[in-house]
Parts: C-alpha cells; structure tokens; sequence
C-alpha cells in the first residue's frame, strides 16, 4: 500500500511535466498518451531498467497491462516507457510510428511489442517494415516448447527457430519483364548471413542448447543458399563444443511432423524461417501461445506477441495474455535478469497446467484478468 | 451363390482352429465381396497388348524399390514390360537414349536420383521435368487404414507447379559476397497448372481447391499465380475454391489437416506442403505421386524427402517399397488398366492394415522383400 501511495504522489508531480517531446496526441483512437511511471521498487536495490513498450491495437493494451501486473507482483526491475501508435504519418519514419518510440527503443535497447494492426493504405510503410529497418533487426527468435497441461498431438516440442529478417526472398523487389511474366529476386548476403549465424551459435551456447541445424535447400538453389551454408560452416568452426548439421527443407519439414525431438537450435533464412517458425508454432497450439523475440543491431532486442489484434474481442477482458508473457519472459533472459525470467516463466506454465484458469482460447472460461491474478499467485 | 456359403463357410472355420480363422474368413470374406463387382470398363480390342514403360532404377533404395515393382508386376501378369536404364545423380545430364525412351513409350517409372549439395551438378530430376515439361506435380497423402499416426482423416491431394517458380536456376553473384536468385512466376505456367488442378478435381469428384501462396509479401509474383487461379475457379463453379498464406496453410496442415482437399501451389511452397502432408499421414515411405505433362508421365515416390534413402537402409535392405508399388498402381491407371492397378492397391493395403510386414519407418522389422512377398501372396 506503501507503493500505492508513492505512485501516486509521483504521477501527480509528473503530470505537470508532461513532456512536449512525447507523441503528437493520437485522439481519434482514443489512446492518452500516458506520462512516465515509475514502478517503486522498494525491496530492489538494482537501477531500474528502462524499457519500451507498443502495447498495440485491440486486445493489445489488456494483455499488455497483465505483463506490467505480473511483472509489479514479481518485483522486476523494469520501467517501462509506453508509446502508441499515432494516426498520422510521421514524416520522418514515413509510417504512423514515430520517431519518438523509435528513439525510445535505441536508447532504450530493449522493448515489448503487442500486436498492431498495419491500416490499409497507401503513402505509408507497413509498421512492422519499419521497426526492422529503422531498427536494423536482423534475426527472430522463436523458442517453442509444448506447455505442459495443454496438451496438442504433439508433447515432446522443444525447439528454437532463428530466422534471417531482413534480406531473402522478402526483399520486395519484384518487377514485371513482358506481360505475364513477373521476376522476384531472392538476395543473399554474406554480412547479413554470417551475422544471423554468429546469433544462432551465441544464442546455443548461452542457453545452453547442444545442436544447430542449418536449413536449406542447396541442392536446388545452389549459389544462393549455398552462401548461406558457407557462412553458417565457418561460425560453427568457432563453436566446436555445438553439433553443427544440415538439413534440407523438405526433409525438415517432415522430420518436424514425424518427431519434433530431432531438432534443437533450427537457423534459416526469411523464407524458410517464415514457414517453419509458424510450422513449429502449430506444433505447440498455434500464435496465441507463442513467444518471439526479434534481435537487431547493438543488441536491441524487441520481443514481441506474433498474434493479430483480434479486435473482435478488444475491450471484453477474454484475451490471452499468454503469448506477450512469454515473449517478456524471452526480454528478460535477454536482459540476463534470468532468476525473474525463471519465476515468471514456472508461474505461467504451473497456472496453465492447473487447467482451472484458462482463456477461451484454450478451452477454460476465465477472463484475462482471471488469468493474470492466477499467475500473480503462483509466484 | 457368394451370398450364401460365406455364412455356412464362416462357420465351418470357427469351429475349427483359433484367431488365424479371423484372417482367413476377413480375406476370404473380402475377396468373395471383391469378385462381385461388375466390369464396367470396356477396353478396345487390342488395348491388353503389352506396352513399353521406361524403368530407371536410380541410386541409394530405388534399385530395391523398382526390384519390388518388377516382382509385384510378374506375379500378377500385368501388360507392361519394363526398358531399365542406368542414370545415377552424379551424371551431368541424363543420357539422350532415356530421353528417347520416355519420348517414345511416353510413360517411365523411376527411383530417387540423389542430388549433391551446394554445388556441381544441377539435379537430374529438375532437368527431366523440364526437358519433358512435365508441369504437375502431384502427391496424395492419405492416411492408410490399420497405420496409427497423430492425426485422422487426412485426404490431401498436392498439385505443384515444376518448372518455374523459385525453382529456375537463374542465378548469379552480383559483387563477392552478395548472391541473387531468380524467382519467375508466367501467366502461362500458373494457368495451366491451375486447369489442371481443377480439372483432377473435377474427375476424381474432388471438392475443394486451395490455392497456396504468400502473395502479402511477394504481391506481383503469387498475386499473378493467384489471378491465374481465379481465373480458372470460375470455370468449374461446382468446385469451391480459397485461397491461404503458406505459413497459415502449414500451421493448419499441423492441427487441422481435413480441412484440405486439392491444394494447388508454385514450386517451392509445394515441395514444404507436400512433404508435411506426407509427414503427417505416414511419412515418405507411404505416399504415391507422380509427374505428368501434356505428353508424358513419370512415376516416383511422391514427397521428395528421403527417397534416396541412406547408407544402412541399402545394406539391410529395409527400404519401404509400399509408395513406389502405390505409384505403380496409379501409372497402371493411367495407361487404362484400371482392374491391374484396383488389384495391387487392395493387396497393398491389406498387407498394411495386417501389420505383420511392415518396414522400419512404419514401425515394423521386415525387409523389403518380405513385404513384396507378402503383396504377392495377397493378389487375387
């Protein structure tokens, strides 16, 4: 109660210094651009860390209040920096994100996205198109493990997909030769994949993971993904202490269906990595319960809930909030602060396991905030 | 007749001996119902003269596998005889006299070519489907009855586009350290492969197409292939027709594989679809499929993974030769001897859903030629 009040003798202090330097005010969406809060952290004696976070559209700003309960109730070190998406195309950024939330991040070098919904039109980039390019996020991490209660055809799943995201086949230059005949060009880089390889291995040796696999298909796409093999051998003779193999895709793929176990530490380029990451992520019960985190230049890391905004249910407290626990979970052991990851992580899957509250989605009748005082509690 | 001794028949045997009288009586019980079914294609004269098929054995298990083929073909008399040529994966092209030969008997039936990673040799297989322009690519996926596997009622015909796509071979390097490939997608190709697509549909009483594709990204290459498809779905308005973003479709084909039909799809995203949808139903060793163009038609193991098998299946020789013998049935349809190819799947799957020979990756011991004898003994 102590904290209670220390909040808000802050909040009102702050509040008359609002800073001007924060979005331009989104109204029509009817999101406030909240000032800065401190989260009290009186037992802690560690700085607090700042980080940024998009809580996003629809059920976004629900689930992202049940990561900062959750997060007050196991006393993490974080403050948390909110920015919104604003409606009206930043010309700097020449998307609705500004340039503010992404100073935010690059200071900040670590951040929790919800999930946004791009608007349609034109004059504008996509908004996940430009947190990767102003970002420089180069790999996504997606560690997908079965959740022991929830049980789909598949209980033995524990495995990590890393895929390059920034070149490949989505570089987007496409063109139309003659009428009828279009080109699409797949680039490959030897920087941008000696970089994703260099994380894959570093990512196995601190999680403590024995085996990467390099997917492929060289056999038919010789040059091509046989650069990306070449890369991949030469950083895994930096790491003789992790097995190293290569797998083609189709092979993969199969291999996945038929007996998950045989994988470990899968590394990819866009294409394939697209695929198979949401393959893996059917494995285990689909986008509402899957973690990803994207890594980019300097250590940036901006873990993220890959679900839509299902705005539908927005405003009605049946979200999920599992998928956006987990991927903070997934920040903090970015953040080394593994002990809190650990925590947080046993609360989430011991309250799944219980089975008594679960979302919809997964079959239970609780309301979000159920769910999140379940994981508070079980801490 | 039937009719009435099989009951007098059932109980004759029950009082004789244990459970082996429960095989007997389903088979014979089987059989007698087999016998009775009509005849209601009606051959031209001269259609039962033996014809030419092109064998090429390939590396790793095919020689096995093609063996068995032979074998199952000798036994029941069926009108086909078989031209072997040696062609291995490590060739630079396939000899010109297959080539003639496929040209000539315009039906062939072959086993894995193994492709060298990463450099040297373009794959053999990518080169015979382009030079005979062997458009689809087509692998059905079922789940075989009396074979346990995590998910039921999948029925999935996979139609793949093989000539173009990301599967060109246009590639090059742009300065040291910088790769780029070609991904070409024509109006032509997309069209063609979708009536075809279609139209398997349409004859085989299918009814629904999925078209495949990541047009969200690559928005002029798939969005022409999908264009391409809409363009057809509505010629055939019996069939219902979708569409789904690759990364959806493989999340689906992993929880819900009934949802699925007939999926049409480019090259790349169909070899993935075809192998998790053979993963799912019972792995490689299993699924049938072929190659066909306008003017000829090859026949192999349907999903792609694999089918060279490795080193110790070769020695023990336990490769599985249950998909080359289903592929074998479909290539005897297709050269119009429908009863030939009725009879080897029905003993095919009665030796699957026996359970006594089975190979390694259906969770069995038995070598391949213990299967092939036991297919043989089921022929009727």
């Amino acid at each position: 109660m102590a904290s209670q009040i220390l909040r808000r003798v802050l909040r009102s202090r702050s509040v008359e210094q609002i800073s001007t330097a924060l979005i331009e005010s989104p109204n029509s969406i009817g999101f406030i651009s909240s000032p800065v809060r401190t989260i009290s952290t009186s037992a802690s004696s560690t700085q607090p860390i700042r980080a940024t976070l998009f809580p996003g559209d629809g059920i976004g700003p629900e689930i992202a209040d049940s990561v900062k309960q959750v997060f007050n109730a196991a006393e993490v070190p974080i403050e948390w920096e909110e920015h919104f998406v604003g409606d009206k195309v930043d010309p700097r950024t020449e998307s609705f994100l500004t340039w503010e939330s992404l100073e935010s991040v690059r200071r900040n070098r670590v951040g929790l996205k919800g999930p946004m919904a791009t608007p349609i039109g034109k004059g504008h980039r996509s908004l996940n198109l430009t947190l990767r390019k102003e970002l420089g996020l180069y790999a996504n991490v997606r560690p997908c493990y079965s959740l022991p209660g929830y049980r789909t055809r598949y209980d033995d799943v524990n495995l990590v997909t890393i895929r390059e995201n920034t070149e490949g086949e989505y570089s987007g230059l496409e063109h139309q030769v003659v009428r009828g005949v279009v080109e699409s060009l797949k680039i490959i880089t030897r920087q941008a994949s000696l970089r994703v390889a260099e994380y894959a291995f570093h990512y196995a040796k601190t999680h403590g993971r024995q085996k990467v696999s390099a997917i492929h298909k060289a056999n038919i796409m010789r040059k091509t993904d046989g650069l990306f093999l070449k890369c991949c051998r030469e950083v895994a003779e930096k790491y003789p202490e992790i097995t190293y193999e290569e797998v083609i895709i189709d092979n993969c793929c199969m291999m996945l269906v038929k007996n998950p176990t045989l994988f470990d530490v899968l590394v990819m380029p866009n294409l394939y990595g697209d695929i198979i990451s949401d393959l893996c992520a059917g494995l285990i019960g689909g986008l509402g319960l899957t973690p990803s985190c994207n890594i980019g230049e300097g250590g940036i890391a901006l873990a993220e809930a890959v679900h839509g905004s299902a705005p539908d249910i927005a405003g009605k407290n049946l979200a999920n909030p599992t998928a956006l626990l987990l991927s903070s979970v997934a920040m903090l052991r970015h953040l080394e602060l593994h002990d809190k990851a650990d925590q947080i992580h046993d609360a989430i899957l011991k309250t799944i396991a219980d089975g008594k509250y679960r979302t919809v989605d997964l079959g239970g009748t609780s309301s979000t905030t159920d769910f999140t005082k379940a994981v508070c509690n079980n801490l | 007749m039937a009719r009435r001794t099989l009951p007098i028949l059932k109980q004759l045997l029950h009082s004789s001996r244990g459970s082996s009288s429960d095989h007997l009586i389903a088979r014979l019980g089987l059989s007698c119902l087999e016998s009775k079914r009509t005849v209601t294609y009606m051959p031209r004269p001269g259609d039962g003269a033996p014809r030419a098929v092109t064998l090429v054995p390939g590396d790793g298990i095919g020689p096995l596998v093609t063996g068995a083929v032979e074998q199952v073909m000798e036994a029941m008399h069926a009108p086909v005889y078989f031209e072997r040529y040696e062609v291995h994966g490590d060739m630079t092209k396939v000899p010109q006299e297959v080539i003639d030969s496929i040209r000539k008997n315009k039906v062939c039936l072959k086993g894995g070519l193994a492709t060298p990673v990463g450099g040297g040799v373009s794959s053999l297989n990518v080169q015979l489907r382009k030079e005979l322009d062997l458009y689809a690519s087509l692998v059905n996926c079922f789940n075989l009855p009396g074979l346990p596997t995590r998910h039921e009622n999948v029925d999935i015909v996979v139609i793949r586009e093989n000539t173009e796509g990301e599967y060109s071979g246009l590639e090059h390097e742009v300065v040291p350290g910088v790769v780029e490939s070609l991904k070409v997608i024509t109006k032509f190709c997309s069209e063609r492969i979708a009536k075809y697509a279609f139209e398997y549909a349409y004859l085989n009483n299918r009814k629904k197409v999925t078209a495949v594709h990541k047009a969200n990204i690559m928005k002029l290459a798939d969005g022409l292939f999908l264009e391409s498809c809409r363009e057809v779905a509505t010629k055939y308005p019996g069939i219902k027709y979708n569409e789904i973003i690759v990364d959806n479709c493989c999340m689906q084909l992993v929880s819900k594989p009934e949802q699925f039909d007939v999926m049409v799809t480019p090259n790349l995203y169909g070899n993935l679809v075809a192998n998790t949808a053979a993963g799912i139903a019972g792995g490689t060793g299993v699924m049938p499929g072929g190659n066909v163009g306008a003017d000829h038609a090859i026949f192999e193991q349907g999903a792609s993974a694999g089918n060279v098998g490795n080193e110790k299946l070769v020695q023990q020789k336990k490769a599985n030769p249950v998909a080359l013998l289903l592929s074998s049935a479909m290539m005897l349809r297709h050269l119009q001897f429908p009863s030939f190819a009725d009879r080897l799947e029905t003993a095919v799957k009665r030796v699957i859903s026996e359970e006594k020979y089975r190979t390694k990756d259906l969770g069995g011991g038995s070598t391949t030629q213990e299967v092939v004898d036991a297919v043989i003994a089921n022929l009727d």
